[in-house]
């Protein structure tokens, strides 16, 4: 396995093509309301595909993955404004440290399996929150505001808000290429051996302790990086904000929505997810109702579409998942 | 300072009862169809508003409203059991939990379009049974709070331990197949189960209503220190729960003196995360059903 068969999937050239339309079509007519549209959904395209590593390939429900993205736009936001760092190096920063700290935690929470994972996640993003919500130097309750200065290194704000974009852009591409290359590795071999049946594959020689942990801290890096991009465009991280369990679970509705374990599928969820809150967050019928919407979306799936979009086509044209998957 | 302590140990006990019965709602559930109900918090959130409803429309004694509410409670959670759960009974953890977080999200989002996010408060007191002592006031409504989940606690207790429905329930929670064998409707007795758990988490709604304001997002917050407790007792069971909320209140009264109140959630939920990994089998369990 390795780049030649990757570079020949027709899924890695779409994927190129899906991140120049993103960067290139706001750019070129300079619609920032279209930027700031797309910007949510690589977002949540992020989120919901590195997710999809600890839950779709993995079967490892991951409630506090959101801790990632919060802690690293805190650590991100520490080093450009407090430090005085730029913000490339700062964006480094808060992923290798986001991803060891996942690492390290990792170890001890991935001994639990189903619910017992899934509620100590939970409990994880909880006393992130709680921690940040009191630590002084990342401004405890009232949150971290970005000096206007920090703009000016990259060439002033209009410029610095569009490289955020770009930057996120790409880590849109790169994360679902890292989907992509890990379900065509002997790794995600591994990982899948783990889904299926996490006993056999200890049995059968795959390293199912450091596997899990591994994919952990892989689901944490580019979460993270994005994290201190998206605040660092926003100006401003506030723990509630940044630890949202709801945003969290809204991911995993994501993926759901279209498919659990694709790479094509979990984009497309996320973002006809973003398309569809927006919408109902505009409407003036449903904007009072966009929860219950999003409820009942999710109930329909979960009950008669457990294996989500990607899912229901791939089997009725089990060629298409050769070619694409 | 032994006053201080005295009180905040009282006040840690009396607010415990009733986190250790909102718990036992969602443990019971977790004991016996192996499902983390994630609308649990939505449905203390439910109570909490019926009791709204009762006394401010029906004028109904806040303490009277209980019963109402377990009983619509109880019917409720049938009715859900049997429209979002049944189909994903057995079937992967992650199924389960969404499709009881599809029914949070659907009862939150209705609650906000009614009732908005503000909050409310439900007017309680009992003077007659405040008890003072070196200018500590213990109010009367925590006393009746605690007391009244104490004897629901025990009522659920006799009704699991003491009566053939009990029997049924406990013997699903041991071994469904097994309990099918011998001629129980495991169906119905999931249903029921579902629908006690969630009647037990609206009645502890009640009873929280009646100390504090409250919104139609409070729940969530209760249903985070039902986790804890969950945990500190062992997951799925239930007599580990009461105990365990008798614990968590302690620790939150013990600490209050002496460090600040927000930093009590980061020694909760530290606490919960080690204690999940060290002994996932509960500090307190009692264990009435094998897993």
């Amino acid at each position: 396995m390795g780049s030649q068969v990757i570079l020949k999937r027709p899924t890695f050239w779409i994927i190129l093509l899906a991140t120049l339309a993103f960067a290139l079509v706001p750019a070129l007519t300079g619609n920032l309301e279209l930027r700031e549209n797309l910007l949510l959904g690589a977002v949540y395209i992020i989120l919901a595909s590195n997710l999809n590593l600890m839950i779709g390939y993995t079967a490892y429900v991951n409630f506090g993955n959101i801790a990632f993205f919060g802690l690293g736009g805190y650590i991100g936001l520490y080093v450009v404004n407090v430090l005085g760092w730029s913000l490339w190096p700062a964006c480094l920063i808060a992923g290798v440290v986001v991803s060891l700290l996942a690492f390290i935690l990792g170890t001890g929470i991935l001994r639990l399996r189903g619910a017992y994972f899934a509620l100590a996640t939970i409990g994880v993003n909880e006393a992130v929150k709680a921690f940040v919500t009191n630590f002084e130097p990342f401004g405890g309750a009232s949150g971290m505001y970005l000096s206007f200065s920090s703009f000016n290194a990259l060439g002033g704000a209009r410029h610095a808000l569009w490289l955020a974009y770009f930057a996120i852009v790409v880590l849109m591409g790169l994360s679902l290429w890292l989907s992509l290359a890990i379900k065509n590795s002997r790794f995600g071999l591994g990982l899948f051996a783990i889904r299926e049946d996490e006993d056999a594959a200890m049995v059968l020689g795959v390293r199912t302790p450091r596997y899990k942990s591994l994919v952990y801290a892989i689901s944490a890096f580019i979460p993270a990086v994005a994290g201190t991009l998206f605040f660092f465009k926003n100006g401003v991280i506030l723990p509630d904000q940044a630890f949202d369990l709801t945003l969290s679970i809204e991911a995993i509705v994501m993926l759901m929505l279209g498919g659990q374990g694709t790479v094509i599928g979990v984009a497309l969820g996320a973002f006809a997810y973003e398309q569809l809150r927006g919408f109902l967050l505009v409407s003036s019928t449903f904007s009072q109702f966009q929860l219950v919407v999003a409820g009942v979306l999710l109930l329909l799936i979960v009950l008669f579409l457990p294996e989500g979009f990607m899912g229901w086509v791939y089997r009725h044209l089990p060629r298409l998942r050769r070619v694409i998957e | 300072m032994i006053f201080d302590l005295t009180a905040s140990v009282i006040n840690g006990v009396l607010v415990g009862a009733i986190y250790g019965l909102a718990a036992i709602g969602l443990t019971l559930i977790f004991g016996v169809m192996n499902v983390i109900n994630l609308m649990h918090g939505a449905t203390i959130a439910l109570g909490m508003f019926s009791l709204y409803l009762l006394t401010t429309a029906v004028g109904l004694n806040p303490y009277l409203a209980i019963v109402p509410v377990l009983l619509g409670g109880f019917v409720f959670g049938v009715l859900v059991y049997w429209i979002a759960v049944h189909r994903v009974i057995g079937s992967s953890d992650l199924m389960t939990l969404l499709a009881t977080f599809a029914v949070n999200m659907i009862i939150i989002g209705v609650g906000t379009a009614v009732w908005t996010t503000s909050p409310y408060n439900v007017d309680v007191s009992v003077p007659q049974l405040a008890i003072s002592m070196h200018g500590y006031t213990i109010p009367g409504t925590q006393i009746v709070a605690a007391v009244l989940a104490v004897i629901l606690a025990t009522l659920l207790y006799g009704l699991l331990y003491h009566t053939r429905l009990g029997k049924a329930i406990r013997a699903v929670a041991n071994n469904r197949a097994a309990a099918e064998l011998m001629g129980i409707n495991t169906r119905w007795v999931l249903a029921i189960s579902f629908g006690i758990g969630i009647a037990v988490a609206a009645g502890a709604g009640v009873l929280i209503a009646t100390l504090f304001p409250f919104t139609i997002l409070s729940g969530a917050n209760y249903e985070l220190k039902s986790f804890v407790v969950v945990v500190l007792g062992g997951l799925g069971d239930p007599a580990g729960a009461m105990l365990g909320g008798i614990v968590l209140g302690l620790i939150e009264g013990v600490t209050a003196p002496f460090v600040n109140v927000s930093w009590t959630p980061v020694i909760e939920f530290t606490l919960f995360v080690i204690i999940l990994v060290l002994f996932p089998a509960g500090l307190l369990a009692f264990k009435w059903g094998r897993k």
